[in-house]
């Protein structure tokens, strides 16, 4: 159970223009501008759900799973996951989370992957047949029996990426904080990579935090979102909520032989080049399937596909709506 | 304690794999002892009354000093971690149930025993058998070896100590390089690593012998040559043991602050 209550947090950072007298000036007098990186923070997340944390650059979320992890501490609020502070009882609270940050790496770079694994059992004191089991597991799952002999810095990124989620695991954690997992991976990878954290979700269940920019992922994996802009929530609910409430208009893009397709007031042809068109509903006005009835009822298709608002184009639009 | 046996054995076997860097630093190190040795010599031959020890001492302590050089040297740093300070990977050692000062301490006296153990013997071996005043000897005395073992292992202690402050300063001055180069500077030529202790003049002696920086390989080295012993020695190892805690408390402290206010770097 993770709760957080009213989190903020200020940076300060360094300030200064461009150009050498600046630079000189900034010797002496030190010009600092205060940011609030998290403004009156505040959800709840229930044992073995799986969230999204969107939001864009800068917005916050490192700075949240930061705090949740334990490693900075706010300047106001609460918040308490599994009933501790995660930056007051640090030692016990890190104990039963696992963190994976896209960007860095855990692995020690000139040994095995497997040194670092045995390293981690011990600084988490897994118990061996713990241990054991896990690893057979995570080395199934993610398909990396072939490169734990490896040494790090001869691993590709993805490699390298699946190496880091199994480290991340290796002590059971009850909550998995995963901060960009999917960033600079082929799409192979990612597809391993999301597959494998539905798994451990739904088999162990285990809470999981994902920060993404690839709204892939936001659409493979998780139910719910939190939208945070400028250090402010704005949006908690589900996907499909979020996706409703945007999703009037949907395209067909339909392959066809005969006449020419007819608009009507609920079908809009966009597009008819004879044989090949685009037709725009509105599904609040006419589901789907009718809609393709009443085309297939003019003439033969061909090919069809449907698509609604992806989820990226969603997110833009709540960026523009909010204004972040 | 076992979690920070691990650390240390994870950069031990690392340091292990670098067997070129290590034949390098032997060859290095023979060519800096003979140097040495041969420059002392000469001045010795110009007027061996002004030596406060004889040169076959003096022998002895370059040696040694060449042997150990990784067990004692100030630059002996592991670059990750300030890099990992400066870019914010810290923050995956923060999110380990252990003791982040434990943990360096570990990681750090690892490289220098894993640097030392590919290095020292090699040069022991050699200068052991060099001709009369150019060679190693044995230790003074048996009380001597054995108070050189225990003040040995100290010595390395307030090292490791001393170092550790340092990178415990890089959470606060974002980039280490500048507190890193003056310790390095400082703490070579404090400890007698460049000119032993006892040949400076004997104002400015009484005052490096208090400094922390005595406390590393000038109090084992002139103990094994048998320049310090006795009473003498067994003062020199208790300023070595008061230094080891007031440096170990003070790096905690450090960390202890620089947690609270720490701010990781980087999105």
């Amino acid at each position: 159970m993770i709760e957080l209550k009213n989190i903020n947090k200020t940076f300060r950072v360094a300030k200064r223009n461009a150009g050498f007298r600046e630079a000189v000036r900034a010797l002496f007098r030190k010009e600092y501008s205060y940011v609030k990186a998290l403004d009156d923070v505040s959800f709840k997340i229930g044992d073995g759900e799986m969230v999204g944390y969107i939001g864009p650059n800068g917005a916050g979320k490192s700075s949240t799973i930061k705090i949740m992890s334990g490693i900075m501490s706010p300047d106001g609020g609460e918040c308490v996951i599994n009933g501790r502070v995660p930056w007051k009882q640090r030692k016990e609270h890190v104990r039963e989370i696992g963190v994976v940050f896209g960007q860095r790496s855990q692995l020690w770079w000139d040994v095995p992957v497997i040194d670092s694994f045995e390293l981690l059992k011990n600084v988490y004191k897994v118990p061996d047949a713990q241990y054991k089991k896990n690893y057979g597991e995570l080395v199934e799952l993610l398909d990396i029996g072939e490169i734990v002999r490896t040494p790090v810095r001869q691993l590709s990124l993805g490699q390298r990426m699946r190496c880091e989620i199994a480290a991340s695991l290796l002590h059971s954690p009850k909550i998995l904080f995963l901060d960009e997992p999917t960033i600079g991976l082929d799409a192979v990878s990612k597809i391993a990579v999301r597959e494998f954290i539905k798994t451990i979700n739904r088999e162990n269940k285990t809470t999981v935090i994902l920060t993404t920019h690839d709204m892939q992922d936001i659409e493979a994996l998780t139910e719910r979102i939190i939208l945070i802009g400028k250090g402010r929530i704005l949006l908690d609910g589900s996907l499909d909520e979020l996706k409703s409430r945007n999703s009037g208009k949907k395209t067909l893009t339909i392959s066809y032989v005969g006449e020419k397709i007819p608009s009507s007031d609920k079908l809009t042809v966009v597009k008819d080049m004879g044989g090949h068109a685009e037709i725009v509903i509105d599904s609040s006005e006419i589901s789907v399937s009718d809609a393709i009835a009443a085309v297939s009822g003019a003439v033969e298709i061909k090919d069809i596909s449907v698509e609604g608002t992806t989820v990226d184009e969603l997110v833009v639009s709540l960026y523009k709506e909010f204004r972040i | 304690m076992k979690q920070y046996l691990s650390f240390f054995r994870i950069r031990f076997v690392g340091g292990l794999q670098y067997r070129a860097a290590a034949l390098a630093g032997i060859v290095t190190q023979f060519a800096w002892g003979f140097l040495s040795v041969l420059m002392y010599k000469a001045f010795y031959e110009s007027n061996p009354d002004a030596f406060p020890m004889e040169f076959s001492q003096l022998s002895t302590y370059i040696w040694l000093q060449q042997a150990f050089l990784a067990l004692f040297m100030p630059w002996l740093f592991e670059q990750d971690i300030f890099d990992s300070i400066v870019s914010g990977n810290v923050a995956y050692e923060l999110c380990r149930p252990c003791d982040i000062y434990n943990m360096w301490f570990a990681r750090n006296a690892a490289i220098r025993l894993s640097n030392t153990v590919l290095r020292c013997m090699p040069i022991l071996l050699v200068a052991a058998f060099l001709p009369a005043p150019f060679k190693m000897t044995l230790p003074a005395g048996w009380l001597n070896a054995a108070l050189f073992i225990v003040s040995m292992v100290l010595g390395f202690l307030v090292q490791v100590s001393i170092s550790l402050v340092i990178y415990i300063s890089a959470f606060y001055t974002v980039s280490a390089q500048g507190i890193k180069m003056l310790s390095i500077t400082l703490t070579e030529f404090l400890s007698g690593a460049v000119i032993p202790i006892p040949f400076f003049p004997e104002a400015v002696q009484k005052v490096f012998n208090v400094l922390p920086f005595a406390s590393v390989q000038n109090t084992p080295f002139l103990i094994y040559v048998g320049y310090t012993g006795g009473v003498q020695a067994g003062i020199a190892i208790a300023l070595q043991v008061a230094w080891l805690i007031v440096l170990f408390a003070a790096g905690r402290l450090l960390v202890r602050r620089a947690m609270k206010k720490v701010v990781v770097q980087g999105g």
